[in-house]
């Protein structure tokens, strides 16, 4: 049974329900795996240990609940989500020895299902980063290539599932930062719509983008974990009233005859990576052979989606970071004597450079003279960019593409010029203004760098099913990518 | 457009930050290759266009304003660091 961390999830629920396995088993199996990968890859800033097992001993003496889709199922979750009496440090300093009074949304929901909570998740500070090396704590390392990046900023999220340190764990995405470290780390990734799960109780940085999601070792295990977080919350204004879809009954079908693949010019061309390339291009052929058909369509305006981002992102951030004050929660330095100085200095010890960064620049663009300038012209070509999303897929189902431009890069390559860090999540970013769901598989291993490489599924608002459809259609006829070389 | 290392130092300021000499010339290069980047959207007419500042698609969900307690004060305050007890405690401002 020592193996079990190498089941995927939808597996382990199985013989959990058929008491083949115990909880108790299957969270054991995982931390074991946890203090076999964890000094190579540094994935978690916390461990749950303790009372993750007095967690499974006491499910397994009341026996397993078929009524709870992820009964006894060990996860992660990535630390800028609240958890009711645990650290939650967003990566920061500022939040070292926050530990919230209660659970975010998405963190109840897992509980209510049944899912073991291990461990928080590694990420970039405030979710600011594209390659986990931003946390205030310490880089997390590719499982495939230890000296390369996960991705970012669920980075800790991905390596973590990657590793098989856990069955599934959640993410967040606000420019990409759940689809760009999931193909970097060869795993499911899914954004799903603005307002399909609820932000109540996730550390916010652009409110307008920023969605949770599941990230697994499969399209099934993803759908799975989707189903249970989904869902109206009235805590969240933003969160939507429609009805969940049943996810799982999606993802059914062998062909994919009647289905329109939509692929943006833009995707497809000029700054991607040959074996990026010719690993999207397989796909797209394996798409075909299962009967789609490939439509060519255009987003004219994705060019200009990362400067619209930033700046859209990096104004909301330095609205919402305003409340790390010094005063309510967080890092107070005990050098300051008088109020502003509490601010001031709390703050500028307690923030790493990017997230000052980016502050500063929001603080910037939303400043008298240049909020017309900046913030309102990025919210004018935001309406664009989502105008040529709605005519895209009116002409097809999903869009598909590449998820990152180039396989992981190595730690420290990309640290000193943010521009170019920024230029990485070309193919991700717009989504996330439209406020679209989108999903990234692994379809290969890279020709050169033997890196795993994700293929990009985009879809209709509140259309996950869809997705999940082709998504696991591919899945099916595309070779396993195998485990991670660098463990 | 250029960015002075004094124009960063005013930013931090209005952010509520405080930042080094070495920090403020880091930033203020860094800034405008950032903020010349951003400039690309002037290439585009967007008179016409009406801002989208969210893309939430449904209407703002009201529920009933009913008074409930939501939280406990020594839950509130418990991480908090300084408190009376009952209040968060900062300096004497007057």
């Amino acid at each position: 049974m020592s193996d079990l961390y190498t089941k995927s999830l939808s597996e382990i629920r199985t013989r959990l329900l058929a008491r083949e396995v115990s909880a108790e088993e299957a969270v054991s199996s995982c931390l074991a795996r946890i203090d076999a990968t964890e000094p190579k890859i540094q994935a978690l800033l916390n461990l749950q240990r303790e009372e993750a097992l007095a967690t499974a001993k006491a499910m397994d003496a009341a026996g397993p609940d078929a009524d709870k889709p992820l009964w006894g199922v060990p996860v992660t979750v990535k630390d800028v989500l609240c958890t009711k009496d645990v650290t939650t440090t967003c990566g920061s300093k500022i939040l070292g020895n926050f530990k919230p009074f209660y659970d975010a949304y998405a963190v109840r929901k897992l509980k209510e299902a049944g899912a073991v909570i291990i461990g928080k998740t590694n990420m970039d500070e405030f979710a600011m980063g594209s390659s986990t090396e931003n946390s205030a704590f310490h880089p997390t390392r590719n499982p495939w290539d230890l000296s390369r990046v996960p991705g970012g900023s669920s980075g800790g999220s991905a390596a973590s599932v990657a590793a098989s340190q856990a069955f599934g764990s959640l993410g967040t995405d606000t420019g990409g930062s759940i689809r760009q470290p999931a193909s970097l780390c060869g795993c499911v990734g899914m954004k799903p719509t603005y307002g399909r799960v609820s932000r109540y109780g996730m550390v916010a940085y652009g409110s307008s983008l920023d969605q949770i999601g599941p990230m697994t070792r499969t399209v099934e295990d993803n759908a799975r974990m989707l189903q249970v977080i989904a869902g109206h919350d009235p805590k969240d204004s933003t969160c939507s009233e429609r009805a969940v879809p049943d996810y799982l009954a999606a993802l059914g079908r062998d062909s994919l005859k009647g289905v329109r693949i939509g692929l943006p010019a833009e995707f497809w061309g000029k700054g991607l990576d040959p074996e990026v390339e010719a690993a999207c291009a397989s796909a797209l052929n394996q798409l075909k052979d299962l009967g789609a058909e490939p439509v060519e369509v255009s987003l004219p305006h994705s060019p200009y989606a990362i400067a619209v981002y930033y700046i859209v992102a990096m104004a909301e951030a330095s609205s919402n970071l305003a409340r790390f004050d010094g005063v309510r929660y967080g890092y107070r330095d005990a050098d300051a004597d008088e109020l502003l100085d509490i601010y001031v200095k709390s703050r500028s010890k307690g923030f790493g450079d990017e997230v000052q960064r980016r502050i500063m620049l929001g603080t910037y663009v939303l400043s008298s003279g240049y909020y017309d300038a900046y913030y309102r012209k990025a919210a004018q070509v935001r309406r664009r960019i989502r105008e040529d999303y709605e005519k895209a897929l009116s002409q097809c189902d999903v869009l598909c593409g590449p998820a990152s431009p180039v396989s992981a890069w190595k730690v420290g390559e990309l640290t000193d010029d943010p521009l170019k860090m920024y230029l990485m999540d070309i193919y991700t970013i717009s989504l996330n203004l439209a406020g679209l769901p989108g999903l990234s598989l692994p379809v290969g291993l890279g020709k050169d760098s033997g890196m795993p490489l994700g293929l990009q599924l985009l879809g209709k608002a509140f259309d996950e099913a869809t997705i999940y459809s082709v998504a696991h259609a591919l899945e099916k006829v595309t070779p396993s990518i195998g485990t991670p070389a660098g463990l | 457009m250029k960015i002075s290392p004094e124009r960063v130092a005013e930013i931090a300021k209005l952010a509520r930050l405080e930042l080094d000499e070495d920090k403020l010339s880091l930033f203020a290069g860094q800034f405008e290759s950032i903020l010349n980047y951003m400039e690309t959207l002037n290439e585009l007419d967007t008179s016409d266009v009406e801002p989208l500042y969210s893309p939430v698609m449904h209407s703002t969900v009201l529920r009933d304003d009913v008074a409930a307690k939501t939280a406990e004060r020594d839950a509130v305050l418990s991480n908090a660091p300084q408190t009376d007890g009952q209040f968060f405690v900062v300096p004497k401002i007057v």
